[in-house]
């Protein structure tokens, strides 16, 4: 809990920085503020508190994806040196990517449906600001108002959903709506399991699950590259842990009804996501689409829903988010010294920069799924669990379709030692920047070699 | 203690590579790679054939998931990690007369390679297995990749995904296995050879890990990414694939598929056989055609490595260890072939058999030393060849007469296509000068003259070799004939 009011109170010392005038002095504290915050999560480990009337529960899940999504914020803080520059108004993005975190920290640890309600919107609304923020370009302001209108519908819809099973059971209580279910199954009324459904469409909007990801390419494509990586990692993963927390706790009861449409969902979006992004010559919406992809390897252990499932979404995150941070920061370094998105732009990458290209190496290899990194162990217990819940089927589809995602990820691995067609203007790493490439690469092999750190949390 | 020395020596040396200076960096792989071999031998001397699995390093990796790290080497095991050996020296020593760009990462990959190949022969965890199994995949990519020929970047890619598609699989199976395992789960190889599944499970597990297996060897009709690949891949990565590589996939089969499941094995053996057969045949006529001369060494590789597979397959004490044995010789007869080839072309600028022709004239030494080299690759008697085909065919036979005779043919037609190659190659009327086609190199003689004792030596006095693995191949029979 300590956490949350951390970031929050950080967000609004950011707020008024600019009337203090400690504006230069903000990026150390926000640093430093959400080292504590981390800090602060760790102390509720194992401690299981329930907050504010049983709004908010402590369990070992949400301190473990609070721990994630705020380490994952930490890490980007260290590489967005760039998105804060040249910006006038920077210490209001400061304030709204903060308010983002609590909006992630509290989907991750909520035990009412209002307050997963509340905690998606501060999110959400963060991100629609976010994705527009780069306010001189075009495509920034299409992508913001493209999210905007389709966000606002979804969670149009999981409001719906929210209210339905409301109706049916008069509680907003995951405890409570969880006795309720089990009391009731097999004779629950229609509109349970109308508002079943269309909760479903509302998070798997946000984590870009087919059929609701059209809004994804295009809006990672123009929102600034920095802010696409905040999307694919720290969205991602908090609207991930909400799905787990919501379907593991309360519809367990019918999970035939619904294992059905996620098991569709998630052989949809393997192949939807790997598929298209072959096709991609820009490297940003390559990253698009195999976000796409990554978000039904992810489904796969919600249709699993097993004792393995949590630890398993912990994992994937993980390795999902660290694999991202190094790849769409190279992406911006790379992108904003030569005005290029494209694969092609990364060509001669490798001579250039031996070691940032060796990092990007293992962060493709990572997720592409080859051990020993983290990407492998992740896909592994992944399928794991969906071995040991029977849906072999699905994960012979996850299989082929992951590989036709080594292709599109080799086939950047192969343009990266390519020598470039004429002169191409030079990149220059930062030290901080190489620095925090190296550490996501550590990470990446640490992760690998010993996802006993990890799975043995949620075990 | 032993077995982990193996592994992680060459892992270091790897690593190492990378501090060191352009110039110095071969040197210091080719020693390191002499260092493993005494480590090898020395390993030899202390093991005792029929000992069981011996200097078994046990860890434990990922507890709760019943994963170790578990690696041990019985007689089958030491008699790869003996190949591998042998073969990284002379693939070292095969490039010092040769510019490499960039030396340091293609020698850190290569020894990086030879962790990973240790690895994969003395593991004795499925889940560590199937990890050596893909990083053994990751230099060798990248070795072709960037090192290869002018058509690399399609073929690698045809490599990597066909080769990844039959591991995937492969993983699958392991993970089903470990589920079938009693609870608490585990990758053990005991607990995964005390598993009696039901026909059909075993059906299922047969079909996935043969897939696997049957790229890397590769048995016909999953062979087609090997010839473009060994043909563009720079000379060491050739030697590497065909060498070491793909004896990964005979090695699976044997640790990894009879054990395990011996009823699928009973079912679906005479298919196996049958493919193995024809792939024999397909190959050695297409080796026939080929004017690409290391277009033709890939075709009769594929050839050579049907007949191996088609041993383990006849499920015969004299198929295994012909198997066993083969496996050694055509680990050096093919790194002698390429290696052969690799002198012309830097020589010749070409390795089409129409365009070459009289080099015997001016090359006396290189012409015997390839002629050895050919008559052990067409098994000739006293050649290393002759006893592990003859131990092949002898098993084939006891399997199916048919089988034998058909695969048989791969003496003729194996003997017919390289004598060809010989003859289009080495005599001929064709003038060449004596300039261009300088004499060998100090290393390059000694290359060729290694390779050639190592030949004369395994065909006069096999025994030591099939003394090694035979107790351990009558372990795995009896497991696999379990009914």
């Amino acid at each position: 809990m300590n956490a949350i009011l951390t970031v929050t109170g950080l967000g609004v010392l950011a707020m008024i920085a600019e009337i203090l005038r400690f504006k230069k002095a903000l990026p150390y504290l926000v640093i430093a503020g959400i080292a504590a915050t981390i800090g602060f999560s760790m102390l509720d480990w194992n401690t299981f508190v329930r907050y504010y009337s049983d709004m908010l529960y402590m369990d070992n899940f949400a301190v473990a994806f609070s721990c994630l999504i705020t380490v994952v914020s930490l890490l980007w803080f260290f590489v967005s040196g760039d998105y804060f520059k040249s910006d006038a108004t920077r210490t209001d993005h400061y304030a709204i990517i903060l308010f983002a975190l609590v909006g992630g920290m509290i989907m991750v640890s909520y035990a009412d449906l209002s307050m997963l309600f509340i905690g998606l919107e501060i999110l959400s609304i963060s991100f629609y600001v976010l994705a527009a923020s780069n306010k001189t370009e075009l495509r920034s302001n299409e992508a913001g108002f493209k999210y905007f209108i389709m966000g606002a519908f979804a969670t149009g819809f999981l409001l719906f959903g929210i209210t339905l099973v409301y109706g049916a059971s008069g509680t907003f209580n995951l405890q409570k709506l969880a006795a309720y279910t089990t009391a009731q199954a097999g004779q629950l009324p229609g509109i349970y399991y109308a508002g079943i459904l269309l909760i479903l469409v509302g998070l798997t909007f946000k984590v870009s699950a087919v059929p609701f990801h059209f809004w994804a390419p295009d809006v990672y494509e123009g929102a600034p590259t920095l802010i696409t990586a905040l999307m694919a990692t720290l969205v991602k993963t908090a609207a991930f842990a909400a799905l787990y927390r919501l379907f593991s706790t309360c519809f367990t009861p019918v999970s035939d009804f619904w294992t059905g449409v996620i098991w569709i969902m998630a052989a949809a979006s393997m192949l939807t996501g790997n598929i298209l992004a072959v096709a991609q010559t820009s490297l940003k919406r390559l990253l698009a689409y195999s976000s796409i992809a990554h978000a039904g390897y992810m489904l796969l252990a919600l249709v699993a829903i097993n004792d393995l499932s949590a630890a398993a979404i912990l994992l994937y995150a993980a390795a999902y988010s660290i694999a991202s941070i190094s790849s769409f920061a190279i992406l911006e370094i790379v992108s904003t010294q030569t005005g290029d998105e494209s694969i092609a732009a990364m060509k001669g990458f490798a001579k250039a920069h031996p070691l940032q290209a060796f990092i990007l190496v293992i962060t493709m290899l990572s997720l592409a799924g080859i051990p020993p990194l983290a990407g492998f162990f992740a896909k592994y217990y992944i399928f794991f669990a969906a071995i040991q819940a029977g849906y072999i089927g699905l994960v012979i589809i996850a299989v082929l379709s992951s590989l036709i995602g080594v292709y599109y990820y080799l086939r950047v691995i192969i343009t990266i030692f390519q020598s470039p067609a004429g002169q191409k203007p030079a990149v220059t790493f930062l030290p901080g920047q190489t620095a925090l490439l190296a550490l996501t690469g550590l990470l990446t092999l640490l992760i690998g070699l010993a996802p006993g750190l990890l799975t043995s949390l949620l075990g | 203690m032993l077995t982990l020395i193996l592994i992680l020596f060459p892992f270091v040396a790897s690593l190492f590579c990378l501090l060191l200076q352009d110039k110095q960096v071969r040197s210091f792989a080719f020693i390191a790679a002499v260092v493993q071999l005494g480590i090898t031998l020395y390993v030899v001397s202390q093991f005792v054939p029929g000992g069981g699995m011996q200097f078994v390093a046990d860890y434990s990796w990922i507890e709760n998931l019943g994963i170790s790290f578990k690696a041990g080497l019985d007689g089958i095991s030491t008699l790869l990690v003996l190949l591998t050996s042998i073969s990284m020296v002379l693939i070292l020593l095969s490039s010092f007369s040769r510019e490499i760009v960039t030396p340091r990462p293609f020698y850190c990959l290569i020894l990086f390679m030879q962790a990973a190949l240790v690895g994969v022969f003395t593991a004795l965890d499925g889940f560590l297995f199937y990890v050596f199994w893909e990083l053994a995949l990751i230099p060798i990519y990248f070795i072709c990749l960037l090192w290869g020929g002018n058509d690399r970047v399609r073929i690698t890619l045809k490599f990597f995904i066909y080769t990844l598609t039959g591991s995937l699989f492969m993983l699958v199976a392991l993970i089903y296995l470990y589920l079938q395992t009693p609870v608490p789960h585990s990758f053990d190889i005991q607990a995964l050879y005390a598993l009696q599944l039901q026909p059909m499970q075993q059906s299922f597990i047969f079909w996935a890990l043969f897939l696997a297996f049957a790229i890397k060897i590769p048995i016909f009709p999953l062979h087609t990414w090997q010839p473009d690949t060994y043909t563009d891949a720079p000379t060491q990565g050739s030697m590497l694939l065909s060498g070491i590589m793909l004896k990964m996939g005979i090695f699976g089969l044997i640790r990894w598929l009879l054990p395990i499941v011996p009823l699928a094995v009973g079912e679906w053996g005479r298919i196996a056989m049958g493919l193995c057969v024809t792939g024999i045949i397909y190959a050695s006529c297409m080796a026939l055609v080929q004017q690409d001369f290391k277009r033709l060494i890939a075709y009769s590789s594929i050839a050579h490595v049907g007949l191996i597979a088609a041993g383990v397959f006849s499920l015969s004490v004299q198929g295994m260890q012909g198997a066993m044995l083969q496996m050694m010789s055509h680990g050096i007869n093919v790194i002698g072939l390429f290696f052969v080839a690799d002198i012309i072309f830097t020589r010749m600028n070409t390795r089409q058999l129409s365009e070459l022709g009289g080099i015997a004239n001016h090359a006396g030494a290189f012409s015997a030393f390839f002629m050895i080299i050919l008559l052990g690759s067409v098994a000739l008697p006293l050649t290393n060849g002759f006893v592990g085909e003859f131990l092949l065919l002898n098993g084939v036979y006891q399997f199916s007469a048919v089988a034998a005779a058909l695969a048989g043919l791969t003496v003729i037609l194996g003997a017919v296509y390289m004598l060809r190659s010989y003859q289009a190659v080495m005599l001929g009327s064709r003038e060449i000068t004596a300039s261009v086609f300088t004499p060998l190199t100090a290393t390059e003689m000694t290359t060729m003259l290694i390779i050639a004792v190592l030949i004369i030596l395994f065909g006069v006095y096999p025994q030591p070799l099939l003394h090694l693995t035979e107790p351990d191949i009558r372990l795995i029979l009896d497991k696999a004939m379990v009914r």
